[in-house]
């Protein structure tokens, strides 16, 4: 399937700079979704994502040309996105942002995770729940910058391990690395909320042990 | 090889990721048929990036793609 969007994309891309402009309306319809969730983990805020996520596109667009297929399209325009975010988080915050990546691998942080002994699995009914989302949401906003950058590339766009260090411009170590950690305070984070969800479900359902 | 249980927390998530070697995952995977507390860690973790991955869970704000699509187009037209 990534094979044939591959060649799909590589046609659109090149009838759009033979001159079909309008075709970039279906280039860039698969990314929208990823464009703006990037921009939302780093800028974190709805209004100003959604700008960054319209310059990004537009960008992208303006530098069609420049684009190489030795990359994925997905990737490079991720990239853009990124360098978007970058570029406000910048203006926003002055050169305090400058120091993002040095900061790295010096933090210290416990990053073992939460040990649970009264349940195997969360039923999904409490999955679903609207108060288990929210949780999630407010654990991914309050992960350290380099941290949920990571996370929302590998786990919530779903880019491999290459594609989020090629993104990113950090090598798959530091990828793997700031995965497994963010992936372990998140899970120390929701554990207590696990817990209440799937103890006060299995009640609901007289699954009790 | 026999893990405890730290060892095997510093392995979850390439377990997950399926990139450990077979020794590894073999390891692993004895160590969790008796150990309830990782298969705990495992599964909550697992679920927590079902969750993270569900369309739901991460939302678009309403409008986002026909106000792209519009800037998008009065672009094309200037171009």
């Amino acid at each position: 399937m990534k094979q044939e969007s591959g060649t799909t994309e590589a046609m659109l891309i090149a009838r759009i700079l033979a001159g079909e402009k309008e075709l970039f309306h279906d280039l860039i319809r698969p990314y929208e979704r990823r464009v703006y969730l990037t921009l939302f983990s780093m800028v974190k805020n709805e209004t100003e994502a959604e700008d960054a996520a319209q310059e990004t596109v537009i960008s992208a667009y303006r530098h069609l040309a420049s684009f190489r297929g030795d990359a994925k399209f997905s990737t490079w325009l991720t990239t853009i996105a990124i360098n978007e975010g970058r570029k406000r988080l910048r203006k926003a915050k002055g050169a305090a942002e400058e120091s993002i990546e040095e900061q790295a691998e010096g933090y210290e942080g416990d990053f073992t995770p939460a040990p649970l002994t009264d349940w195997r699995e969360i039923p999904l009914e409490a999955l679903e729940r609207k108060e288990l989302r929210e949780a999630l949401r407010t654990a991914v906003a309050e992960l350290p910058d380099i941290y949920r950058q990571v996370f929302t590339l590998r786990d919530l766009q779903e880019l491999n391990v290459e594609e989020t260090a090629e993104a990113l411009g950090i090598n798959p170590g530091a990828v793997k690395v700031r995965l497994h950690r963010a992936r372990m305070m998140l899970q120390k984070r929701l554990v207590p909320f696990l817990k209440s969800t799937a103890r006060a479900s299995r009640a609901f359902f007289g699954r009790a042990l | 090889m026999k893990m405890d249980c730290k060892h095997v927390w510093e392995y979850i998530s390439e377990y997950i990721d399926d990139s450990v070697d077979a020794k590894l995952r073999e390891d692993i995977e004895r160590h969790l048929e008796h150990c309830e507390i990782c298969s705990a860690i495992l599964d909550s973790t697992r679920n927590i990036l079902i969750l993270t991955a569900d369309n739901l869970t991460f939302e678009l704000p309403v409008g986002y793609s026909e106000r792209l699509h519009a800037r998008l187009a009065l672009e094309l037209e200037r171009a």
